[in-house]
């Protein structure tokens, strides 16, 4: 009799377990409101505009499947979020360099992932065109994943829940490359970050402190002609004037355009979430914001650069650091890092 | 209304409309057939086993030949000229690659084919394709935007590169490196495409051409072009590597 009860009470658990573990968490689901593109206000007209890519609640969660899944990497051991993490604005916080599958080491540091249909260009040389293939580059990448597209593509059509999540998006379960970038550039394309303490000042929603105002103002003066409000970038490919770092020799833009005259520029990158994006430049050689604004408050410093806007810059005191740096703590977006709809579903909450 | 007024006015718009109908029927049938035969000079191309010689007598044995095909346009004697949005790309190792069949070419006295070699830049800046222009073809640079327009890759005893290997990488489609080129091939008499017919062009495209006129590739000097340095020069090169062996069975 003892065993019997011992015995329902057994598959009772198993039921309830499975049925718990297979009923999707509701934290997690994407509805049709979650995939409405919202332009934010003070943002100019977007770049990539889903034209030809309809966004969609299926086609947007194939993209996070993807973007969180190991799979595209050769030997299945890191995903896209591995090393462009929520929580640091889709940087890899704390790594100086990118790193791929084995150890590998490679070349540059890892950038946020925000606001990138404003972009008309990808990577620190903008040798990409077109948001929707940026993807190819790290799963290619030997320093990467170091995966082939036609691989990639192989073990997806193997996976029956791929090809019923790529069904889903697109009513056709083969899958091509095609609808894995799109879908992917509706998960990445989605990510914005408007909702910082400086955007509700612009938005006359708070007050700035007296602090962070004065920041505003030297930032305005000093910074903004790169950095231009309200992407804080102005797309462009500059030299700031950092010491050659001789064992990567990393010659930037010029890669890409053949043009000596582009040597050791790269492109600016976009001050948002600043706070959260550490180690800095290029090749992630600043640790910390402090080291970037000291680096800037002196440009008479800086022997080889090409800029005529880091010139401009001139002296900065040391008060007026201490304004911009409390003023770039204001582009820090918790709805961003905290965004339910970007957050990894493996994981759990 | 008298009986003959309503015959005419159910048959001949009717009549019209079934006038119309024959006519796209029969344009439609009309088709265009091109065959792209790969030569060394004189010779039928063969991967991995012949060993081929350039304008500088050096030795080279080929492995891969592949290359882009796009916009292919049919001029008509009347000046006007019927254009394809298309894009192909020809591939050595799949015979079913070098076939090309153009539909619905409208009745009419043609004079010349056109083509571009490469990929033009719309499509270049376009995003994520399929087919011919899905980047798992292999023709895609990841790391600089943009379709390698052609690929010819072999060995040579002189070659400095590791494994004697010979390897040309052609693309791009910004200036100052842009390698897309337009080749134009005049018909030695005009080709008259009339109803329902099938007709066929075979075009000769010759590999030695990609290694001379105007620049010879010495395999000392030059045995890989991986990237935009040089890449012009070889797209120069083969801007010129086609000609016509055939059309509808004439030499």
């Amino acid at each position: 009799m003892k065993s019997k009860i011992y015995i329902i009470a057994f598959f009772a658990a198993c039921f309830f377990t499975t049925a718990f573990i297979s009923s999707e968490d509701p934290y997690f689901f994407i509805s049709k409101k979650d995939v409405q593109l919202t332009m934010p206000k003070s943002f100019p007209k977007p770049i990539y505009t889903f034209k030809s890519n309809k966004i969609t609640p299926a086609s947007f969660v194939l993209g996070r499947k993807l973007f969180y899944d190991p799979i595209l990497s050769k030997d299945s051991s890191i995903s896209c979020g591995s090393c462009h993490q929520q929580f640091a604005a889709f940087s890899h916080i704390d790594h100086a360099l990118a790193h791929g599958i084995g150890g590998r080491i490679g070349k540059r540091n890892i950038p946020a992932l925000q606001n990138l249909i404003w972009s008309n260009t990808f990577m620190w040389d903008g040798g990409i065109n077109h948001l929707e293939i940026q993807a190819i580059a790290p799963i290619t990448s030997k320093l990467e994943m170091d995966e082939s597209l036609e691989n990639v593509i192989i073990k997806l059509n193997q996976r029956n829940d791929y090809r019923i999540a790529f069904y889903k998006a697109f009513k056709d379960s083969i899958i091509t490359s095609e609808k894995m970038l799109k879908s992917l550039t509706q998960f990445m394309g989605l990510m914005i970050s408007a909702n910082s303490k400086y955007d509700k000042y612009i938005a006359d929603k708070v007050t700035f402190s007296e602090e962070e105002l004065k920041g505003l103002k030297i930032f305005r003066t000093k910074c903004t002609n790169c950095h231009t409000e309200p992407l804080f970038t102005d797309n462009t490919y500059r030299s700031n004037g950092l010491a050659i770092n001789k064992r990567l020799d990393d010659k930037g833009r010029s890669l890409i355009t053949g043009n000596e005259g582009d040597n050791y520029k790269f492109k600016v990158p976009s001050l948002r979430n600043v706070e959260l994006t550490f180690p800095y430049m290029h090749d992630g050689r600043f640790r910390n914001l402090k080291e970037v604004l000291n680096f800037y408050s002196d440009s008479t410093k800086h022997a080889n650069y090409s800029d005529s806007q880091m010139q401009a810059i001139g002296i900065i005191s040391k008060d007026d650091i201490e304004a911009l740096h409390t003023f770039l703590l204001t582009l820090t977006d918790k709805s961003f890092i905290y965004d339910r709809r970007f957050a990894d579903p493996n994981i759990g909450r | 209304m008298s009986y003959l007024k309503i015959f005419q006015l159910i048959w001949v718009p009717f009549l019209i409309l079934n006038a119309e109908i024959v006519y796209s029927q029969k344009s439609k049938s009309n088709t265009f057939e091109i065959n792209f035969s790969h030569y060394v000079g004189n010779e039928i191309l063969k991967l991995d086993s012949v060993i081929y010689k350039n304008a500088l007598n050096q030795a080279f044995i080929l492995t891969k030949f592949k290359y882009y095909i796009a916009n292919i346009a049919l001029s008509r004697k009347t000046g006007k000229t019927i254009i394809y949005n298309n894009y192909y790309l020809i591939d050595e190792e799949k015979p079913s690659s070098k076939n090309i069949v153009l539909e619905n070419l409208p009745n009419g006295e043609y004079d010349s084919i056109h083509f571009t070699i490469g990929v033009d830049s719309i499509a270049n800046c376009k995003g994520a394709q399929s087919g011919a222009l899905d980047p798992i073809n292999g023709m895609f640079w990841t790391w600089n935007t943009g379709y390698i327009f052609m690929k010819l890759e072999g060995t040579s005893e002189l070659s400095t590169a590791p494994n004697a290997l010979l390897e040309y990488h052609i693309g791009g489609y910004k200036k100052p490196h842009n390698c897309i080129r337009i080749t134009s091939l005049p018909f030695l008499k005009p080709l008259i495409i009339s109803n329902n017919s099938n007709n066929y062009i075979e075009i000769k495209t010759d590999i030695l051409e990609i290694l001379k006129t105007p620049v010879s590739i010495d395999f000392t000097t030059l045995s890989t072009v991986t990237d935009f340095n040089n890449s012009a020069k070889i797209a120069d090169n083969y801007s010129d590597m086609f000609s016509i062996l055939k059309i509808n069975n004439e030499k």
